[in-house]
C-alpha cells in the first residue's frame, strides 16, 4: 500500500468506529484525537481493525506512533507492504 | 403496617414486537395483531420470535449504538420515550435524584456468543477477543447505558429475576421512591434474548420451544395444542413518581402501584408451583388492601408451556374462582415471551383499560385445554368490562421466583 492507500485505510477504519464524525478532511499532521472525538476504547478498536483486516499486530508500546495520520503512514508502511487496501468491510 | 408514600405511573416507554408506543401497542392488542415472525439464528436455524423495530437513532448516536448492546439500546429507547411521555425534561431536574432500575432475565449471553464466534474465525487466538466484551456483558449494562445516555447520576442498576424481572424493576422503583432514595424512577425491564442462540437451544432441549406453521399462532397459552415458548425481544420502562410530586407538576397519572408481592417456590429449578403463586397473588392483594373479588383484570403470566399454564390456572382458580368480577387475559399470545421485559410490557398493554374499559383478549385459544379453564378467561376477542379499576399483573420465573403487582385506577 502506498501513502494515499494507508491514509484511506485508516480513515475508513475511523469512519466505521466513529460513524458520527466527519472524516472527510482530516489533517495528516495533527493528532487525530484533536480533530475528532476518539477515546481510548476507540483507539483499541482501530488497533483491532488493523489486526483483522491486515493481520498487523500493533504492540501497546507502539500505540503512540498512530497518533497522527502521518505517524500511521510512517509506522504502518513497512507492515502493509504488499497488502491490498480493504475498505467498507 | 407503616404508612408509605403513594407511587404512580406518569410515563410509559416501550418497544414491543407489535408496537413502539403505548397507543400503537394497545391498538394492536385490541385488534388481535400478533408480533411474532420467522426468525433465523445461527446454529438453531429457522425458528420464530417477536422482534422489535424502532428508530434507535432517535435517542442514540451511531457510535453509541455500535459500542453498546441491544439490551442497552432497547433500554435507552424506552427511557427516552418514557421521559417524553411523562413530560419530564431532565435538564430541569436533579439528575442525581433519578434512579434507573432495569429488570433482566439474563444479560451477557449475546455478546459472549458473538465473541466466541469471532475468535473461532481466528483459531481461538484471544488477541482477537474484543475489549468491549466486559463493559457489554456486566450485569448492569442496560441500566448503565441508560445512565450514560441521559447523563443520569443517580443509582442505575439491573435486577436479575428471570422472567419475573419486569415486574421486579417496577416494584424496586416504587420501593426506592417510597424510601426517598430518588425522586424519579425509570423502571421496568428489557430483553435482547432473541440474539442468543443458547436461549432457543436450551428451551428446545427442554422441550419448551414453540413452533407452528403460522408464526402468529405459535404462542398459544391455554390452548390444548400449545407447545412452548416463543422467545421475544422487547422493553418497557415506566416513569414512576411519588403521588405528591406528580400532582405538584400536574402530571398525567396512568395508575397507582397499589401493592406487590415477590416470593420464591424453593422447590425446583424450572417447574412452577401453584401453591406459592397463590400465596404471591394473595400477598399482593393484601398489601393493596383488597380482596380477590375486587380485582377486575388479571394479566396472566402463562408462557404456553404445558405444565406452566396448568399450574398458573390452578392458582388462579384457587384465588379468583369465587369472583364473578375478575377477568383473565394474556399478552404473550400476541408478542411471545419478552423475558425480562415481560412483566412491565404486559402490564403496559393493559394500563389503558382504566381509560377504555376493555380487556384485550388471549388470542390463539382455538381449543381451550380443560386444565386451563379459569373463570372469565377472555379468549380471541377483546371484551368490554365497562369499567376497570384494578389490575393484577403476574410474572413468574425460573428458580421459582414469583411476582404480583396490583395497579389501581388513580383516585385522588
Amino acid at each position: 500500500m502506498n501513502r494515499a492507500e494507508i491514509i484511506q485505510s485508516i480513515v475508513d477504519i475511523i469512519h466505521t468506529i466513529a460513524p458520527d464524525e466527519d472524516v472527510s478532511d482530516l489533517k495528516t499532521d495533527v493528532r487525530l484525537r484533536e480533530q475528532i472525538e476518539l477515546d481510548s476504547m476507540d483507539f483499541l478498536d482501530i488497533v483491532m481493525e488493523l489486526r483483522k483486516r491486515y493481520g498487523v499486530h500493533v504492540p501497546e508500546e507502539d500505540y503512540k506512533e498512530l497518533a497522527t495520520l502521518d505517524g500511521c503512514v510512517a509506522y504502518l508502511s513497512p507492515k502493509l507492504q504488499g497488502k491490498s487496501l480493504k475498505v467498507g468491510v | 403496617m407503616m404508612s408509605l408514600p403513594r407511587v404512580v405511573i406518569t410515563g410509559v416507554g416501550l418497544a414491543s414486537p407489535n408496537g413502539n408506543s403505548l397507543p400503537e401497542f394497545r391498538q394492536n392488542l385490541l385488534a388481535g395483531v400478533s408480533g411474532v415472525k420467522p426468525w433465523t439464528i445461527r446454529h438453531v436455524g429457522e425458528t420464530q420470535a417477536g422482534q422489535c423495530d424502532f428508530d434507535a437513532l432517535r435517542w442514540q448516536k451511531r457510535k453509541e449504538l455500535r459500542r453498546g448492546t441491544r439490551a442497552g439500546s432497547i433500554g435507552i429507547w424506552c427511557a427516552g420515550e418514557a421521559l417524553k411521555d411523562a413530560g419530564i425534561d431532565l435538564d430541569q431536574r436533579d439528575r442525581a435524584r433519578v434512579g434507573v432500575y432495569v429488570g433482566t432475565t439474563e444479560h451477557g449471553n449475546v455478546e459472549t456468543e458473538n465473541q466466541i464466534h469471532e475468535v473461532a474465525q481466528y483459531q481461538f487466538d484471544l488477541s482477537y477477543w474484543s475489549h468491549h466484551h466486559n463493559p457489554r456483558t456486566v450485569a448492569n449494562n442496560p441500566a448503565g447505558e441508560i445512565a450514560l445516555g441521559f447523563g443520569i447520576t443517580g443509582p442505575a442498576y439491573c435486577i436479575g429475576a428471570a422472567c419475573a424481572a419486569g415486574n421486579l424493576g417496577l416494584v424496586h422503583g416504587a420501593q426506592m421512591l417510597q424510601l426517598g432514595e430518588v425522586d424519579l424512577a425509570l423502571c421496568g425491564g428489557v430483553s435482547e434474548s432473541i440474539h442468543t442462540f443458547g436461549i432457543f437451544a436450551s428451551f428446545r432441549a427442554q422441550g419448551a420451544l414453540a413452533s407452528h406453521a403460522d408464526p402468529a399462532k405459535a404462542s398459544r397459552p391455554f390452548d390444548r395444542a400449545r407447545n412452548g415458548i416463543v422467545v421475544s425481544e422487547g422493553g418497557c420502562l415506566y416513569a414512576l413518581e411519588r403521588l405528591e410530586d406528580a400532582q405538584r407538576r400536574g402530571a398525567r397519572i396512568y395508575g397507582e402501584v397499589a401493592g406487590h408481592c415477590v416470593n420464591s417456590d424453593a422447590s425446583d429449578f424450572v417447574l412452577p408451583l401453584a401453591e406459592r403463586q397463590n400465596e404471591c397473588m394473595r400477598g399482593a392483594l393484601a398489601r393493596a388492601g383488597i380482596a380477590p373479588h375486587e380485582v377486575d383484570l388479571v394479566s396472566s403470566h402463562a408462557t404456553a408451556t404445558p405444565l406452566g399454564d396448568q399450574q398458573e390456572c390452578e392458582a388462579l382458580r384457587a384465588v379468583f374462582g369465587d369472583s364473578s368480577r375478575t377477568h383473565v387475559n394474556n399478552t404473550k399470545s400476541f408478542i411471545g415471551h419478552t423475558m425480562g421485559a415481560a412483566g412491565a410490557l404486559e402490564l403496559a398493554g393493559n394500563l389503558p383499560s382504566f381509560e377504555d374499559g376493555w380487556a384485550h383478549a388471549t388470542i390463539n385459544v382455538d381449543d381451550l385445554d380443560p386444565a386451563c379453564e379459569v373463570r372469565n378467561l377472555v379468549t380471541n376477542q377483546p371484551r368490554s368490562l365497562g369499567r376497570i379499576d384494578t389490575i393484577l399483573n403476574l410474572s413468574f420465573g425460573m428458580l421459582g421466583i414469583n411476582s404480583a403487582v396490583v395497579l389501581r385506577r388513580f383516585c385522588a
